[in-house]
């Protein structure tokens, strides 16, 4: 499976994404200057974290107005798995791809530690390989991410279940303590209709390796073996 | 020169009598502007080149020392590190936050100037006392925010760092930051224009009026109305320090780049001479080619200016093309200045007239300033033991919650510290941290200091922070590698401030030679010092050590790890409390003798802990400094939320107290934890080693319980410690844990 990287000016964390799905079985990455136009011979998108544009006027502002977007819109139309993480996310928002808007973090502080995380909806093609309700340890690392919806909005979303991470303790449990930004109802990741569009503030590239984590786990490789998992079952 | 111009400068009465007679003419202004800054203490080291001379600077694995924007050491499989430490510290006392944001854009340059790629930064920050002035929280949360801010948008993470507050500091706050570059040896660029013909390029941001005589700036105390300096502050742009890393890092594959340098202090001037002169070649260059950010920069401005984000390129003249085009791909601006000449002269010109003319070789060797040492007369040095508390849980309580020993992850989690995903052993969870190198290996990183001993006593307390760094670094499993120095100073020319400097020379080049550690950098900085109340910072030398881990099964973290394992400690406890947190905190003694480095008995140590941790016998290393012994013990148990039961009847020491057993600062000891299966195996080690050292306790329960003999010391629930440690820097900002 070809996995697209796009690389704007800013990204940070293009080359951590290429690594973790080198290092996962059947993907095949390979790193795209934003402006280039040939995205289309790819079967899924990774648009990665850091600070596109140097995040000038808002976070992700500039990359979701750069005319590559037009580019993303069209493969996200077409069904084509596409994840944003971190100034990803911030990017799809930017961009209407994804509902709301990620906002300071509740704090007004940068926010890096590792989070746990519940898996909402495991019908995305980067979730199918968890569990609803599974447990996920990933780090955060953003300074915009909480997210906020109109009430009837957020209602809609649940209501889709197009919400596909809460921030939790370890027993899976949603709560305010358990909140790193002050995100609404814990949200941490969300996706459009279809579910072929994830947007996501924790980086599941940084927790592939098991030497990175204090507890040796390797959860952010399930998000990637999911995508993987997708084109075997040919999808 | 005009009186006026006189005062608008540094230079001494002498340095313009000798620059005059040198050149034999009077300098043009913008001559006279590119010798101040080049003859600044910040860019010529005047006043200590003599003493740094004496530090060791060669190792089997120093490939560049120092002289270089980094040192670089080789670590095998055709891969290197490079390693440097630049401070921001007046910039920082006036504009906070964009003083310390542009002194990681510095550090930064310094290390892509080697041709190597940053990886990991680490700060090491000095404030007033933020339990009690307002001011310095205010500098403590900017400067935080400075680098978080460009440090995070550049995509270096921040993965350690030493922060201390002393009143001596309020005025004068300083920020370090020091910088890890990875790359590969066949990469390996040198600041030097050697070719005749090769063109001169500047890459990166435009050159404007900010920073204007930063380094002079930086060359004297600050002033009573220091506020009003803030144009010598440099702008920040992290994203522009972005494009023009990742621009670089990709130029450097096409081989065209044959020599480069970062546009620091001093700017210009600086770049080119000290360019021209290391590749034993001239430079000329036409201002009117610069990308100007206001039309009306004039050529002394322009060659002085410290605006941030440039770099200055050497590129063949037939074979740029590649890289220009890679530069043009991320939109980074560039400007053809100038060629490469043989004649050794700096030359400038402004609308084809040459408005500057200087031998490089004057320029990067100004007259040495003679300073004098006069020792302070020593103080009566309580020998007597003070008398302590009597409760010492609730000692070891407000220890815990000191600034000073606090945790400091409201700092550190503003950074992030895993981009880039290499960062093993994070910052909080061992002594030193630890990050993946593209062969295999490990590098372990800390930086250490401590301003209250080297104030006592410079000599001990500049190697002390050598001592200490090693031993951070050998916690983790790694054999030091090298080590980078900051020293920093009140004005050099008080002589007891300048007898405190050479003694930290001393201290640290002698402590090195003696454990075989090279210096490969280092930076000086004096002039920390408040011209209105005269009062200078306490000393402060701070050591970065790296060292190197082979397997990745040696990794070795503070934390207890299982319930059951026995305690060892390693070292012998010395009256040793001068300056330490237990004196200057409770007993508010400011006095004392303060720990002695013994390079001998830490080599010993230091080998010895290796060895055991290769031999997979330790389940956790930490080692022992500030707060002592029960810190160190809190320090296990509060990430591990285990408790320990410890008796220090044996523990080795020279006849003392039960709390100065518990808080002395003697350096050469570790703390370790062994599983119970292999206590015998350590033991035999222990005794062979000749290393002083006894079985102390073991993991137990969910409180560390201290006891000497039959009397108690300490008993205090794990949960209860971590709550206090945790809440003191967050409480004090203002913000609940």
């Amino acid at each position: 499976m070809n996995v697209a990287v796009v690389r704007f000016p800013g990204s940070n964390c293009d080359l951590d994404v290429v690594a973790a799905l080198g290092a996962t079985k059947g993907l095949k990455p390979k790193l795209v200057w934003h402006e280039n136009d040939d995205l289309e011979g790819f079967d899924a998108l990774i648009l990665p974290g850091g600070f596109s544009f140097g995040d000038y006027l808002r976070a992700g502002a500039i990359a979701a107005r750069s005319p590559s977007i037009v580019r993303v819109r069209r493969l996200a139309e077409r069904g084509v798995p596409i994840l944003g993480i971190c100034n990803g996310f911030q990017i799809l928002v930017e961009a209407g791809l994804l509902p709301g808007s990620l906002l300071r973090n509740s704090g007004l502080r940068f926010v890096c530690k590792w989070v746990t995380l519940r898996v909402e909806n495991n019908r995305t093609p980067f979730t199918r390989r968890s569990r609803r309700g599974e447990v996920l340890r990933l780090p955060i690392a953003h300074n915009e991410g909480r997210l906020f919806l109109p009430k009837d909005e957020l209602a809609a979303l649940n209501r889709k279940g197009r919400i596909v991470f809460r921030y939790t303790n370890e027993k899976g449990e949603p709560t305010p303590g358990k909140n790193p930004n002050g995100s609404q109802e814990n949200i941490a990741g969300i996706c459009n209709e279809d579910g072929n569009v994830l947007g996501m503030m924790p980086h599941p590239e940084r927790a592939v390796d098991p030497i990175l984590s204090s507890e040796g786990r390797s959860d952010g490789l399930a998000i990637f073996e999911s995508l993987a998992g997708l084109s075997r079952s040919g999808n | 020169m005009t009186e006026t111009q006189q005062v608008l400068y540094g230079l001494t009465h002498d340095e313009i009598k000798y620059a005059k007679r040198f050149l034999g003419r009077e300098p043009t202004e913008v001559e006279w502007g590119i010798i101040d800054a080049e003859w600044s203490e910040h860019c010529s080291y005047k006043s200590s080149r003599k003493l740094l001379k004496l530090l060791p600077t060669a190792g089997k694995s120093v490939l560049i020392g120092p002289g270089y924007d980094a040192g670089v050491l080789d670590v095998g499989d055709g891969f290197v590190v490079s390693m440097h430490i630049e401070s921001h510290n007046h910039p920082s006392a006036v504009d906070p936050y964009g003083g310390a944001a542009t002194g990681i854009g510095g550090v930064l340059r310094d290390i892509l100037s080697v041709g190597t790629r940053p990886v990991a930064l680490i700060d090491v920050l000095r404030f007033g006392d933020i339990d009690k002035n307002i001011h310095s929280q205010w500098l403590l949360r900017n400067v935080v925010r400075g680098i978080a801010d460009y440090g995070n948008c550049v995509g270096v993470p921040t993965v350690a760092g030493e922060v201390e507050f002393d009143e001596s500091f309020e005025r004068n706050c300083l920020v370090d930051v020091a910088c890890i570059g990875v790359g590969r040896r066949e990469d390996l660029i040198l600041a030097e224009a050697k070719s005749p013909g090769d063109i001169v390029v500047i890459a990166g941001g435009s050159t404007g009026r900010d920073g204007i005589r930063g380094a002079t700036f930086a060359s004297k105390n600050l002033a009573k109305n220091a506020d009003s300096e803030r144009s010598s502050v440099q702008v920040p742009d992290p994203f522009m320090k972005k494009l023009l890393l990742d621009s670089i890092l990709e130029a450097l594959k096409t081989g065209e780049i044959k020599g480069m340098k970062d546009l620091g202090g001093g700017g210009l001037s600086s770049a080119l001479s000290e360019m021209a002169s290391k590749g034993g070649a001239g430079i000329e260059l036409e201002l009117k080619l610069l990308n100007l950010r206001e039309p009306d920069v004039t050529p002394t401005e322009a060659m002085i200016s410290e605006s941030q984000e440039r770099m200055l390129l050497v590129l063949g003249k037939e074979k740029s093309e590649k890289t220009l085009r890679i530069l043009r791909k991320y939109e980074v601006p560039i400007a053809i200045i100038g060629r490469v000449t043989d004649n050794g002269l700096i030359t400038v010109k402004s609308g084809g007239k040459v408005v500057a003319k200087l031998p490089a070789g004057f320029l990067v060797n100004p007259p040495l300033i003679a300073r004098y040492e006069v020792a302070p007369i020593p103080k009566q040095a309580t020998t007597k033991e003070l008398k302590g508390p009597a409760n010492l849980s609730r000692t070891l309580l407000t220890l815990l919650s000191s600034p000073n020993i606090a945790s400091k992850r409201w700092i550190y989690e503003q950074y992030d510290h895993e981009v880039g995903v290499r960062t093993v052993l994070k910052p909080g969870q061992a002594d030193s941290s630890v990050l993946k190198l593209p062969n295999g290996k490990f590098l372990a990183v800390k930086a250490d200091g401590n301003s209250r001993i080297a104030s006592l006593d410079p000599y001990n307390g500049a190697a002390g922070c050598v001592a200490e760094a090693c031993r951070n670094v050998v916690s983790v499993g790694a054999e030091p590698l090298a080590l980078v120095d900051h020293l920093q100073f009140g004005d050099p020319s008080d002589q007891e401030v300048y007898w405190s400097f050479s003694e930290s020379v001393r201290g640290i080049s002698n402590y090195c030679r003696e454990v075989g550690l090279p210096v490969v950098g280092g930076k000086v900085s004096f002039y920390n010092q408040d011209e209105h109340t005269k009062k200078p910072i306490k000393s402060s030398p701070v050591a970065l050590v790296t060292g190197l881990i082979h397997n990745r099964k040696h990794i070795t973290s503070m934390a207890l790890k299982c319930e059951g394992d026995a305690i060892f400690i390693l070292g012998r406890t010395r009256l040793e409390l001068g300056g330490s947190e237990y004196y200057d905190r409770i007993l508010g003694c400011g006095e004392g003798t303060p720990p002695k480095v013994r390079p001998e008995e830490d080599c010993r140590a230091n080998s010895l802990v290796l060895r055991l941790i290769r031999a997979g016998l330790l389940t956790s290393v930490h080692d022992c400094s500030k707060g002592g012994i029960g810190l160190a013990l809190a320090e296990m148990c509060i990430p591990a939320q285990k408790g320990v039961k410890i008796d220090l009847q044996e523990a080795p020491r020279n006849s003392m107290s039960a709390d100065s057993l518990l808080f002395a600062e003697t350096h050469g000891r570790f703390l370790v934890s062994v599983g119970p299966s292999r206590v015998g195996e350590v033991e035999r080690m222990l005794v062979e080693s000749n290393v002083p050292h006894a079985r102390i306790g073991e993991v137990r329960g969910r409180s560390l319980a201290v006891r000497l003999g039959r009397k108690n010391l300490i008993m205090l629930r794990v949960d209860k410690m971590a709550r206090v440690w945790e809440s003191s820097i967050p409480r004090t900002m203002g913000e609940s844990a």
